[in-house]
């Protein structure tokens, strides 16, 4: 059953289109990561889902309440941890708790009911609890950030790059936290870190330009990327880009020349090669037709890699595709610090054809 | 209702515990006493002799100053600092209306100011004891006071919702403040009916004298409870709006 449903959704900020007919839902008891570039709108669509922002247009409902028809009733299904977790660094963690569970309408009972469970769940023990929050780590302050997320047991918890600033313990530690969360809860997790989204998420959703390009497993999403070689070839790079730009199969690649003299190639095959001759078994999925084209122009083969479609290049892949088809103006939002860009793994992506 | 009137309640609850907690709050405190002691010994006393109502309302006159301007530094942390720490999606996040995030804030800081003004009965209880003066000039004095520093406190809430810095908001409040004070300026130089208009509005001539003189006036309670909710009015709407920015 879906706890969330969104169709449609636009969001402006003054004339930039944020936000363009995004439309998703979220199941039960789901881990859903929500993957895009600085300004792809990841942030906008969580704060919306929080009922921080109101939509432009479009339908967004969340266990079977409107956000712009019961705003409030929304929002007491919602937690939501935003990036810098808010917190009141003069009170202590159990002061803190305690006024927020209070703020989102707990009664004292609850909330004390409530208290040591969420603290349990977010590895806060006992001697935490009754420090002043400003002496706490980085870490820690996160998991305070979640604990008022999840005390009044919403059916949906929002965590927005929950793990921007944490060292590799912490990092550990944090994988476990939102793991354990989805025995109660749905979750939501953006990040820009994909190996961390890969490894916490049971479904990605794809953010570009203020859309939503893809959405599915990291094993889905890597078949629309399309297939990628890495080869090692003999052989003038000027050539080899020759070769490859009028190939049909490809649709992007990138080459650089190794310490060694050779020419090294990273390839991306188009998903429909193969559909195209025979049976699949014993079409071409345009790696064969690829490699004679390079022989017949003269190149020596030394080395050919099949890469794992990792989410990195899955990521790249689909968004470098979708980029040549989304208007450039429609730009994402313009909400929230500059924050570093992903670091792309090629600098030389030339689109073929 | 009873949720919203609890979040008013526990919104608060933490700012007036965040103002007794902070050395600001406590420091404003010992400035404002100071202030009000300087001025009732060197100016309400005086080098002359006074009759007692003389002192009590220089008392009163002075006392406003300190009140509105207590009132602008009380209130320029409000919602500027949730916002520059980012705890401000802590409240608007809540399942609340915006009115009752408002109202708890106005709450706390008028909470606090309400200590800090009845911190200086001291000063009208020593002219009580030594002089000869009603009760109820007292009282009528510091109803004033309270409507006064309600709407101060009003404005500079308003002003806090503005700014993210919490100098701009008080820079913000307190240009609004100011623009009140001296609308009695602007009546004298203005043509009917804009000059009633103005004599009207202006925040302290028109309103507070009264209240100084020992008599309090419906007129004036009206007037300042009409700045207090349409600030708070406005702020509401401030909060409401960046969610559809």
């Amino acid at each position: 059953m879906a706890i969330v449903n969104v169709r449609n959704l636009v969001r402006y900020y003054g004339g930039l289109r944020a936000l363009d007919e995004v439309g998703f839902s979220v199941d039960k008891g789901e881990i859903v990561g929500v993957l895009g570039l600085n300004g792809a709108g990841k942030t906008t669509c969580l704060r919306i889902l929080a009922g921080l922002l109101t939509p432009t247009a479009g339908k967004v409902d969340i266990g079977g309440r409107d956000v712009l028809d019961d705003p409030i009733g929304v929002r007491s299904l919602v937690g939501f941890l935003p990036e810098e977790p808010p917190l009141y660094r003069e009170m202590t963690v159990d002061a803190y708790l305690r006024h927020t569970g209070r703020l989102k309408g707990m009664t004292r009972a609850e909330v004390e009911a409530r208290l040591p469970e969420a603290c349990e769940r977010t590895g806060l023990d006992d001697v935490t609890r009754r420090r002043i929050i400003g002496e706490l780590s980085h870490g820690y302050r996160k998991r305070v950030g979640i604990a008022q997320a999840i005390l009044h047991n919403p059916p949906l918890v929002i965590l927005d790059e929950p793990i921007s600033g944490l060292d590799p313990a912490q990092i550990v530690e944090m994988r476990k936290t939102i793991g354990a969360l989805r025995r109660e809860h749905s979750v939501m997790v953006s990040s820009h870190i994909l190996t961390e989204i890969s490894q916490t998420c049971d479904r990605i959703l794809v953010f570009h330009e203020g859309r939503l390009i893809a959405e599915g497993t990291e094993e889905a999403l890597a078949g629309k990327a399309g297939r990628c070689l890495e080869l090692t070839v003999r052989g003038s790079s000027e050539r080899v880009d020759a070769v490859l730009a009028g190939h049909d199969a490809v649709t992007e690649h990138s080459s650089f020349i190794s310490d060694e003299g050779f020419v090294t190639v990273s390839v991306r095959l188009s998903e429909d090669v193969g559909e195209l001759d025979g049976s699949p078994e014993q079409a071409d999925d345009g790696r064969e037709g690829l490699i004679a084209a390079l022989v017949a122009a003269g190149l020596g083969i030394r080395r050919v890699v099949e890469s794992d479609g990792e989410l990195e290049s899955v990521f790249l892949g689909i968004t470098g595709a979708k980029s040549a088809s989304v208007p450039e103006s429609e730009e994402g939002e313009s909400l929230g610090e500059p924050k570093e860009a992903l670091p792309r793994r090629e600098t030389d992506v030339r689109e073929a054809n | 209702m009873t949720r919203a009137l609890t979040g008013v309640l526990v919104i608060a609850r933490r700012d007036l515990a965040a103002y007794l907690n902070s050395a600001w709050g406590w420091v404003m405190v010992a400035a404002v006493l100071f202030v009000n002691g300087l001025m009732f010994n060197a100016y309400a006393l005086g080098d002359r002799p006074r009759y007692s109502h003389e002192v009590l309302e220089l008392f009163f006159y002075f006392s406003s100053g300190t009140t509105m301007i207590a009132a602008v530094l009380i209130t320029m942390r409000l919602i500027a600092e949730e916002r520059q720490t980012g705890t401000d999606v802590l409240l608007e996040g809540a399942p609340l209306p915006d009115g009752a995030i408002v109202a708890g804030k106005y709450l706390s800081a008028m909470a606090f100011l309400s200590g800090l003004i009845l911190m200086s009965v001291y000063m009208p209880a020593l002219i009580f004891v030594n002089g000869k003066i009603g009760v109820s000039h007292i009282l009528a004095g510091y109803a004033g006071l309270f409507a006064l520093g309600s709407a101060v406190v009003a404005i500079g809430t308003f002003g806090s919702s503005l700014a993210r810095s919490q100098v701009v908001a008080a820079v913000l409040g307190g240009a609004l403040v100011v623009a009140l004070l001296i609308c009695w300026l602007l009546a004298r130089v203005t043509s009917p009916p804009f000059a009633g208009v103005l004599e009207y509005m202006s925040l302290f001539d028109r309103h507070f004298r009264p209240f100084m003189e020992g008599r309090i006036q419906t007129d004036g309670l009206v007037y300042y409870a009409t700045i207090t909710l349409l600030m708070l009015y406005a702020t509401t709407r401030v909060i409401s709006w960046r969610r559809w920015r």
